[in-house]
């Protein structure tokens, strides 16, 4: 045998998962593979249950059928924080940052599950204590550059223009180390500009070593940047593969244009 | 907003030096304002410093973490029962036979650790609830706590352990094996090595009790600014500014919640401990919802979040509540006298006499004065740098908009 490359590997696998809120069911029974290293994108239209899908893998919802596994590990209902330390970080559709917190801070956030200061250290200020908060600032300063917003560092995360609070999200996701990161809609709101911009950081978080998965609204941005796509429609998996393959299926183009289109 | 940041650290530099000052010449001030009979002020004086150890402890809860505690004094009461049932001869009269006199040193780190576990006991099924369930359920605890101290004392169905409604007398005063006296409690008292060192002696308490509430605030403000400036602190911050996020970013929230708790409760025992070591008394009626409410009310007029505000407003409420109100029948009399309304005085029909009617006028005076600083600060005294910027801009950006898009 010559052929010496890898085989693929999972890193998060939906096996038949389902989401109901009472008579209404958001996700259906399912199921999609991201393997490690790849942009993957979940696409669909409004109320598709893309978010739920996020909430759910992400522990904010417990899946009311189907099994959830990350790295061959078992993770279905585990509490937020037990996924975040697993490496799985996440932005929000709405942006949620702490609004009367530096951008900063925001970052050093995202930080505190890899910290080690315990309340001993915390309350004499220990060298220990000190020297890992010196450490973890200048990386989260470090996680400001990357994303392109060292400048906005001390000022408040809400007086930051719309366009950096979503960067300040992906830095503060970053900043807890995640082997997965879920975007949901970065590029939501953002001009196409913007848009292009958004997605080249998307690509150099991928060069990182970082498995990307995201939501988005918009085809195009899609279509250029994801390997693989999965597009929902009212919580059911109607389609998924490579973009091309994706854009010419005939359930995917009903469910973006509307059946007479 | 480097600016505005440099701009509040030296706001809080100047309180702060303000407040030492102050602490240290108050003894001095005070003998002099009484012509050399400042003892009383001074023993006031620190009773307000237990008050400002029981702020900046609610402060930790309500302030750093955005949890509304209503109940805070029933830790204060366990911090001050636990003190006085190991430190005087009440065990000797319950069921245990025995009675124990432990070091005021030792109980003090006992007090503080009993008020955390019973702060966590109480935060481990309800921080799980969101703001307003937690609220109810501290409110309770707070009604329950007196309540079972002033019921199991004599006559109580398994013995008398705490004094009922007598609560527990004679406890023993803090003591070192020795302490060097000299002017410093008092112009006059002798340089000399006093062996054993007694606090309760009448040569130099109150200032000693004074001197002891000083180092224990200014030993409670260094710790508890270090935790606000650490991964804990943040951690506080986050879980009070978005639950939601806060966990997606792989924070524990119930466990940093309860920490918050616990601590607070922690800083209420510490300050039991020594409340009931001064006073040398203990009752359940010293531990009302109204002690809850006072201390609720001085975290949040003098800045909540803010440790120089917090600790500003503990004593301005202690001054109202504890100096002005309590003299304020006098004051009435005396001006009514002053401008020949001196008949005011006499009782008569409905009318009790001016003295009493404003006794009875307290709380509605009180009241008057808390609805004013509301309605001139909203944002207390001295805010913190984001409760400041909450209000001002919020409300000012927010009510702009809504007129403008109303008159379009």
């Amino acid at each position: 045998m010559t052929d010496t490359k890898p085989p693929a590997k999972t890193i998060l696998s939906v096996e038949r998962v389902t989401k109901r809120f009472g008579g209404l069911t958001a996700i259906d029974d399912v199921s999609f593979d991201i393997i490690t290293g790849e942009i993957f994108a979940l696409i669909g239209p409004n109320g598709a249950g893309k978010t739920t899908m996020f909430n759910t893998i992400t522990g904010l919802y417990k899946p009311t059928a189907g099994t959830i596994r990350f790295q061959d590990q078992d993770i279905t209902g585990l509490k937020p924080y037990k996924i975040a330390a697993r490496g799985i970080a996440r932005t929000f559709q709405q942006i949620r940052l702490f609004a009367y917190m530096s951008a900063l801070d925001n970052v050093l956030i995202g930080e505190h599950p890899r910290m080690h200061a315990k309340l001993w250290d915390a309350i004499f200020k220990t060298g220990k204590a000190r020297r890992e908060e010196a450490a973890v600032t200048d990386r989260a300063n470090e996680l400001l550059d990357f994303v392109g917003i060292r400048q906005q560092a001390h000022n408040y995360a809400r007086n930051l223009p719309y366009g950096h609070q979503r960067r300040l999200e992906i830095a503060r996701a970053l900043a807890n180390s995640p082997k997965l990161l879920l975007l949901d809609e970065p590029a939501a709101g953002a001009n196409p500009q913007e848009k292009r911009d958004l997605m080249a950081l998307v690509e150099k978080i991928r060069a990182q070593g970082i498995t990307v998965l995201l939501i988005e609204h918009d085809m195009k941005v899609v279509m250029g940047i994801s390997e693989r796509i999965v597009v929902l429609d009212y919580g059911e998996k109607i389609a998924e593969g490579k973009p091309q393959e994706v854009r010419s299926d005939a359930r995917v183009i009903e469910a973006y244009l509307g059946k007479s289109a | 907003m480097r600016w505005a940041n440099r701009a509040f650290k030296d706001r809080n530099r100047t309180i702060y030096t303000l407040l030492i000052i102050g602490a240290l010449l108050f003894p001095s001030f005070s003998d002099v304002t009484t012509g050399g009979s400042g003892n009383h002020l001074v023993s006031t004086a620190a009773d307000a410093g237990v008050y400002v150890l029981l702020a900046i402890g609610l402060n930790v809860v309500v302030g750093f973490a955005g949890l509304l505690d209503l109940g805070y004094a029933a830790f204060f009461a366990i911090g001050a029962y636990s003190y006085a049932l190991l430190a005087s001869s009440q065990l000797s009269g319950s069921p245990l036979h025995v009675e124990f006199h432990l070091p005021f040193w030792v109980m003090l780190l006992v007090a503080m650790f009993v008020a955390a576990s019973f702060g966590a006991i109480l935060g481990a099924p309800t921080l799980r609830l969101r703001g307003d369930y937690l609220a109810i359920v501290t409110l309770g605890f707070g009604e329950i706590v007196p309540r079972i101290f002033r019921f199991l004392g004599a006559g109580s169905p398994i013995g008398n352990w705490t004094g009922g409604v007598n609560g527990i007398s004679a406890i023993d005063p803090p003591k070192l094996p020795a302490f060097v006296s000299g002017p410093w409690f008092g112009v006059g008292t002798p340089i000399r090595v006093v062996s054993p060192f007694d606090f309760s002696d009448s040569n130099w308490s109150p200032m000693d009790y004074y001197w002891l509430v000083l180092i224990l605030v200014a030993v409670c403000i260094v710790l508890v600014t270090n935790l606000h400036n650490s991964r804990i602190g943040r951690a506080w911050m986050a879980v009070r500014e978005d639950e939601v996020a806060a966990a997606a970013s792989g924070i524990n929230t119930v466990a940093i919640k309860l920490l918050a708790f616990a601590i607070g409760a922690s800083f209420a025992g510490f300050a039991g401990c020594y409340y009931g070591a001064k006073l040398s008394l203990v009752s359940s009626e010293n531990f009302e919802f109204v002690v809850s409410v006072s201390i609720l009310i001085m975290v949040v007029l003098g800045g909540m979040g803010n440790i120089p505000g917090v600790i500003l407003g503990a004593l301005t409420i202690f001054f109202v509540q504890f100096f002005v109100l309590t003299n304020l029948p006098d004051y009435a009399v005396a001006a009514a006298n002053a401008v020949g309304l001196g008949f005011l005085n006499n009782s008569g029909g409905t009318w009790v006499g001016l003295h009493d009617e404003v006794q009875r006028l307290n709380y509605i005076v009180f009241g008057g004065i808390l609805v004013g600083v509301m309605l001139l600060r909203p944002q207390g005294l001295f805010p913190s740098k984001i409760r400041e910027q909450e209000l001002e801009k919020g409300t000012a950006e927010e009510a702009v908009f809504d007129i403008r898009e109303a008159t379009d």
